[in-house]
C-alpha cells in the first residue's frame, strides 16, 4: 500500500509541474461556462433591415418606423429598385428585405387587402424563422391598431395560458449547464489519462513500472487518481459559477446529484483506460478520444441539440454515450429539481457502462502483459 | 533542393501510420455525412400528455389533430394533471395540454374556449418554439369550428408573402454544412501538426535535425505542406460527400472557397506550431490546442449567431479566424458571394495568416 | 610540427538560473584526433557538447568550432559536423535507406551520389538484406551503427558522439570503435563521451570533466603516469572522488 501511495504522489508531480496543462484544465470550465451562458444565444437583435417602397407615403413610413423602432430590427437601407434586393443580401448588408407591394396605401382597406413581400436570408434556416415571425407580428400588430381605429375586432377562438415549468425566466443557461458539465469532466478523465498512460508505453517507462513489485492494476489506478481529483475540482468549479454568476440554483438534492457526478466521472476514467489498452501512440489516443468522444458528444449527447429530432439511427449512437444519461440525469436532478428516484434509470445505466468499460479494459490490459 | 527529403520522409511516415490516412477519410464521413442529421435545431416530436375533461368529440378531434402534427407526439391522454406531471418528471413528455370541462361546447357555441398548457423549458427554444406551434395549433383548430360570421368588411389586411432566399425551404441541415466544413479544417490542421512536432520533441528526433545546417523556415515549411494538403483533401472529400448525400454545390464559386481556406488553413497551422514551440508534452500540446478549439468553434457562428451575441462576445469573436470562414462557406455555398463581398473575411484572415506564421517561425528555436 | 585546431574554447560556460553545469573549460581539440570527454554523470559534458554543436548558447566564454564562432556563426557550424545523441534518434518508422537518404539530402548531397554511397556503406557494414528493414526492428547494436555511419554520411570536419555506446554488447562496441578508428583515418575529427573506461584508453587525448570544469586533460599514458595510476579506470575514480554534486 505505501508503494500505492509513493505513485500516486508520482502522478500528482508530474500534473503539478505541468503548470500550463493545469492552468487549463481549471480554466476551461469558467471560460466554458461563461461562452456557454452568456455569449451563446439565438435572440433576434439588430438585424439590419432594408425597405422597398414603390409609393413611399404616409402609411408605409409609419410601418418602416415601427419597424425600426422595434429592439429586433434596424432600417439600415431604403432600395431603389427590386434588383437591388439580391444583391443587399448577397453582401450582407442586410438580412431581411421588407418589399411594399404596388398601391400598398390605397389596397389596404378593399377586400382584397395589400400585398407585402418579405424577402429573408434563409442561410440560418432558424434565424430566418424568428425575423419572419417577429416582422409578421409587428405588421400583424400595425393592423390590429388601425383596425381598433375603425370599430372593426377580430374573433376570439381558443385562448391558451402557458406556463412555462422550470426555467420560467426561459434562460439558455439551464439547459446548456448540465451539457457543459458532461463535456468538460469526460474530456479531462477520459483525454487526459489515455494520454498519460500511453505517454508512458510510448517513452517505454510503462515497462519500468510494471516490473516494480506493484500489481499493474495499483499503477493503473494511480494514474486515475489525480484526474478524478481534478475533476471534482472542476465539478465544485462548475456548480458554484452556475448558481452564483449564471443563477441556475440547484434545484434538488446536492449530494445526489453529486454521487451520480462521481460516477461518471468514474465512468470516464474507465474509458480513458480502454483507450490507452487500444492506442500506442499519444497521437492516436488523442485521435480517439477526439473523434469518439468529443465530436458526437457536443453533437448527439442532447447537450446542444434535443435528442428526440436527431434521426432513430443516429439516437441509438446517442444512447450509447455515457454523457447522454449523465447530462439527463443533471437535468431531472439539478433544474428540475426531482428527487433521485426519477433519475435512477440514468443510474443504473450509467454503472452497468462503468462496469463493462473497466472489465474490458481489465481484460485487455492482462492480455497485453501476458 | 533539402526540402524534397524532409517532404518524402512526411509523407512517408504519414502513409505509414495505421490510423491517420484512415482519419482523413473517415473524419469528413462522420462531420458532413452524419452530423447534419443530428445538428438540427428544429424541434419535432415534442412528447404531449393531454389532460382531457371535457371528453367530447371537439376534444377528441384535438388529441387527434395534435398527434397529426410533425411538432407533436402524443403520449398518452390521462384524466388529472398530477397523472400528466409524473409523466413530464420521468421524461416521457415535455408538454401537457389540459382541456378543460365543456371545451367543445364553448368553442363550437360561445365561439370561443381557454386552454392550460404547461411546457418543460429547461431547453429554452424548446419551450419557445413549441409554445408558438401549439398556438398556431390551436389557431387554425378553432378556425375550422368557429363560424366566420363575424368576418370584418372594413378591417384592414396586409397579406404578407414570404420569400426564403438562399435555402427556401428552411433546411436546416443547409445552414450547418457549410459551417461544419470549417470544424474538418480545423482538426485536421490544427492538432495533427502541433501534435506531430511535439511527438518529434519527445523522441528525440527534433535534436538531430537541430544539428543540420536545415534552416528553420526549410524544416516548418516541410512539416506544414502535408497538412496543407491534408486539409484540402478532406475538404474535397466533404464537398464531394455533400453534393452525394445533400444535393448541395457551392451557388458561388468553388475557386473562392479553395481560397479563403486556403488562408484559413495557414492560420491554423500557425497556430498550431505556436502552441508546439511551447509545449515540451503532448499532453500539454492537446489541452492548450483544445482551450482555444473550443472557443474558436463557440464562437464561430457555427452554433449561434455572431449577430446574436452580446457586444463583448462579439469583440472576441472578431478574432477568431472561424468566425471569417464559417461566414465566407455560408455566404459562397448559399449565397454565391463573391470575394469582392467578402473583403472583410479576406482582410481579416489573411491579417491573421501573417501574424500568426511570422510568430510561429520566430517562435521556433533551434538553439537555445 | 603545428597540429591545426578544429575546435576551440576559452572560459566557455553555461549557467541555467544559478546552476552553473559548465565553468569556464578552455581546450583545444587537433584535427583528426580521437578525444575523450570523460566525466561521471551531471558533471557538465552533454550540456559542453550541445553548446559546441550549435544546440545551446553559452552564457560566457568564447569557443570556434571548425573555424566557426558557436555563439554567432552556429547555423554555420551545422554543415561541417555530425552529431549523434545518446538518445536514438533515427526514425524508426522508416526503413534504413529511407533514414540515409533523408540526412543526405539534407545535407545537400544529389540522388546519384546517395545512391552510389548508400550501395557502399550497406555494404561496408553488411546491411545489404536490411537495405528495406524498418529501423524499428533493427537489434539496438545495429541501430546505433547505423546512427554513427548516418552521422559521418557527409564526410563532416567533426563528429559529435554522445554516450555512443550506451548499453550495447562488448562485441558489438569493439565494432563500433573501429569504426571510430576508420573515421578518424578518414580525417573526421572524433569527440567522443562516454563512461567505458577501457574506452578512454582508445582515445588518442581524454579531459576529464568534474563538477563542470575540466580537472584532467592528456594523453591516457600521461595522465596515468601523472596520477600515478595503472588504468584510467584509476585516473578518473582519483578524480571523482573530489566531486560535489552528483545526480
Amino acid at each position: 500500500m505505501r508503494q500505492f501511495g509513493a505513485f500516486i504522489r508520482k502522478e500528482f508531480f508530474h500534473i503539478l509541474r505541468d503548470r500550463r496543462t493545469m492552468l487549463i484544465v481549471l480554466v476551461m470550465p469558467v471560460v466554458l461556462i461563461i461562452l456557454f451562458g452568456f455569449a451563446l444565444s439565438t435572440e433576434v437583435r439588430n438585424v439590419n433591415v432594408a425597405i422597398l417602397a414603390p409609393e413611399p407615403d404616409d402609411m408605409t413610413r409609419r410601418i418602416v418606423e415601427r419597424i425600426d423602432a422595434s429592439e429586433y430590427f434596424t432600417v439600415v437601407r431604403w432600395l431603389d429598385t427590386p434588383t437591388e434586393i439580391h444583391e443587399t443580401l448577397r453582401a450582407g448588408e442586410a438580412q431581411l428585405v421588407v418589399a411594399f407591394g404596388q398601391h400598398f396605401s390605397g389596397n389596404l382597406f378593399s377586400p382584397d387587402g395589400s400585398q407585402m413581400q418579405l424577402v429573408v436570408d434563409a442561410s440560418d434556416a432558424n434565424m430566418a424563422r424568428s425575423y419572419i415571425s417577429y416582422a409578421g407580428g409587428i405588421i400583424a400588430d400595425f393592423s390590429r391598431e388601425m383596425a381598433a381605429g375603425t370599430g372593426t375586432s377580430a374573433q376570439e377562438g381558443i385562448s391558451s395560458s402557458v406556463q412555462f415549468l422550470y426555467n420560467p425566466q426561459m434562460k439558455s443557461a439551464y439547459h446548456f449547464v448540465p451539457g457543459i458539465m458532461g463535456l468538460i469532466m469526460m474530456l479531462i478523465c477520459a483525454m487526459m489519462t489515455s494520454i498519460s498512460i500511453v505517454r508512458e508505453k510510448e517513452m517505454g517507462t510503462m515497462e519500468v513500472l510494471l516490473v516494480s513489485p506493484v500489481r499493474p492494476i495499483y499503477i493503473v489506478v494511480s494514474k486515475m487518481v489525480p484526474y478524478f481529483v481534478i475533476s471534482c475540482i472542476n465539478l465544485i468549479t462548475i456548480l458554484l459559477l452556475s448558481v452564483f454568476v449564471l443563477g441556475v440554483p440547484v434545484a434538488g438534492s446536492l449530494l445526489s446529484l453529486c454521487l451520480v457526478s462521481l460516477l461518471y466521472i468514474v465512468t470516464n476514467l474507465s474509458l480513458g483506460l480502454l483507450i490507452s489498452t487500444m492506442a500506442n501512440m499519444q497521437v492516436i489516443a488523442l485521435m480517439i478520444s477526439g473523434l469518439v468522444l468529443m465530436v458526437p458528444t457536443m453533437i448527439l449527447s442532447g447537450m446542444i441539440f434535443p435528442i428526440e429530432s436527431i434521426p432513430r439511427v443516429l439516437q441509438f449512437v446517442s444512447y450509447i454515450l455515457p454523457p447522454t444519461w449523465y447530462i439527463a440525469a443533471v437535468r431531472k436532478l439539478m433544474i428540475q429539481g426531482l428527487p433521485w428516484i426519477f433519475a435512477w434509470k440514468e443510474t443504473v445505466i450509467l454503472l452497468a457502462m462503468t462496469i463493462v468499460l473497466i472489465a474490458t479494459s481489465l481484460k485487455q490490459l492482462k492480455h497485453r502483459l501476458e | 533542393m533539402v526540402i524534397k527529403y524532409l517532404l518524402e520522409k512526411e509523407f512517408k511516415q504519414f502513409f505509414r501510420n495505421k490510423f491517420m490516412p484512415k482519419l482523413v477519410i473517415l473524419f469528413p464521413v462522420m462531420i458532413i455525412a452524419l452530423m447534419p442529421w443530428a445538428t438540427t435545431l428544429d424541434i419535432k416530436n415534442i412528447n404531449t400528455v393531454i389532460v382531457d375533461h371535457d371528453v367530447s368529440s371537439v376534444s377528441k378531434e384535438l388529441a387527434e389533430t395534435v398527434n397529426a402534427s410533425s411538432y407533436f407526439k402524443l403520449r398518452d391522454v390521462v384524466d388529472s394533471y398530477e397523472e400528466a406531471m409524473t409523466l413530464v418528471e420521468f421524461g416521457d413528455a415535455d408538454l401537457i395540454v389540459e382541456i378543460p370541462a365543456g371545451f367543445g361546447d364553448d368553442l363550437t357555441r360561445a365561439g370561443g374556449s381557454d386552454i392550460l398548457a404547461a411546457i418543460n423549458t429547461v431547453n429554452s427554444t424548446k419551450g419557445v418554439l413549441g409554445q408558438a406551434y401549439l398556438q398556431s395549433l390551436l389557431q387554425e383548430f378553432s378556425a375550422r369550428h368557429v363560424a366566420a360570421s363575424s368576418a370584418a368588411a372594413l378591417s384592414p389586411s396586409v397579406n404578407i408573402s414570404v420569400k426564403n432566399m438562399y435555402n427556401p425551404l428552411l433546411d436546416y441541415k443547409y445552414t450547418m454544412i457549410p459551417g461544419l466544413m470549417m470544424v474538418i479544417l480545423v482538426l485536421l490542421c490544427g492538432f495533427l501538426p502541433a501534435a506531430n512536432i511535439v511527438q518529434e520533441k519527445e523522441l528525440g528526433t527534433i535534436e538531430q535535425i537541430n544539428v543540420t545546417p536545415v534552416s528553420k523556415f526549410t524544416f516548418i515549411l516541410a512539416k506544414l505542406i502535408p497538412y496543407w494538403a491534408i486539409g484540402l483533401v478532406a475538404l474535397s472529400f466533404g464537398f464531394f460527400l455533400s453534393w452525394i448525400i445533400f444535393g448541395m454545390v457551392p451557388v458561388g464559386s468553388v475557386l473562392t472557397i479553395y481560397f479563403f481556406s486556403c488562408l484559413f488553413i495557414l492560420t491554423m497551422t500557425g497556430m498550431g506550431l505556436i502552441v508546439s514551440n511551447k509545449s515540451s508534452t503532448m499532453q500539454q500540446a492537446v489541452f492548450v490546442m483544445l482551450f482555444f478549439v473550443m472557443i474558436f468553434i463557440m464562437m464561430s457562428g457555427l452554433l449561434t449567431p455572431v449577430e446574436s451575441m452580446p457586444d463583448w462576445a462579439q469583440a472576441i469573436a472578431a478574432f477568431t479566424p472561424t468566425k471569417y470562414l464559417v461566414n465566407v462557406l455560408k455566404c459562397v455555398y448559399l449565397k454565391g458571394s463573391t470575394v469582392a463581398d467578402l473583403k472583410t473575411d479576406l482582410i481579416a484572415l489573411s491579417v491573421m495568416a501573417v501574424v500568426l506564421n511570422t510568430w510561429a517561425i520566430l517562435s521556433y528555436r533551434k538553439n537555445n | 610540427m603545428e597540429r591545426e585546431i578544429v575546435i576551440h574554447t576559452e572560459e566557455l560556460t553555461k549557467r541555467f538560473g544559478n546552476f552553473t553545469a559548465v565553468d569556464r573549460i578552455s581546450f583545444d581539440v587537433y584535427k583528426g584526433e580521437v578525444f575523450g570527454f570523460l566525466g561521471a554523470n551531471g558533471a557538465g559534458k552533454t550540456t559542453a557538447m550541445r553548446m559546441l554543436c550549435g544546440l545551446s548558447r553559452p552564457t560566457s566564454g568564447t569557443g570556434t568550432v571548425a573555424g566557426y564562432d558557436i555563439s554567432r556563426q552556429y547555423e554555420k557550424i551545422k554543415s561541417s559536423i555530425g552529431y549523434m545523441s545518446q538518445k536514438f534518434s533515427l526514425y524508426e518508422d522508416l526503413k534504413v535507406w529511407e533514414n540515409i537518404r533523408l540526412y543526405a539530402g539534407i545535407y545537400g548531397m544529389k540522388d546519384k551520389e546517395i545512391e552510389r554511397k548508400t550501395a557502399e556503406l550497406l555494404e561496408r557494414l553488411h546491411f545489404t538484406r536490411e537495405r528495406n528493414a524498418m529501423v524499428r526492428s533493427l537489434p539496438l547494436g545495429w541501430k546505433q551503427k547505423l546512427a554513427f555511419s548516418v552521422s559521418i554520411f557527409h564526410d563532416p570536419a567533426i563528429v559529435f558522439l554522445d554516450e555512443p555506446t550506451g548499453g550495447v554488447d562488448p562485441y558489438t562496441r569493439r565494432q563500433f570503435w573501429e569504426m571510430i578508428y576508420e573515421a578518424a583515418d578518414r580525417g573526421i575529427t572524433v569527440f567522443v563521451t562516454t563512461h567505458y573506461m577501457d574506452e578512454a584508453e582508445y582515445c588518442d587525448r581524454v579531459s576529464i570533466m568534474v563538477d563542470g570544469r575540466i580537472d584532467a586533460l592528456d594523453t591516457p599514458a600521461n595522465l596515468k603516469a601523472q596520477f600515478g595510476a595503472e588504468s584510467m579506470d584509476e585516473v578518473f575514480r582519483s578524480l571523482a572522488r573530489k566531486a560535489e554534486r552528483s545526480e
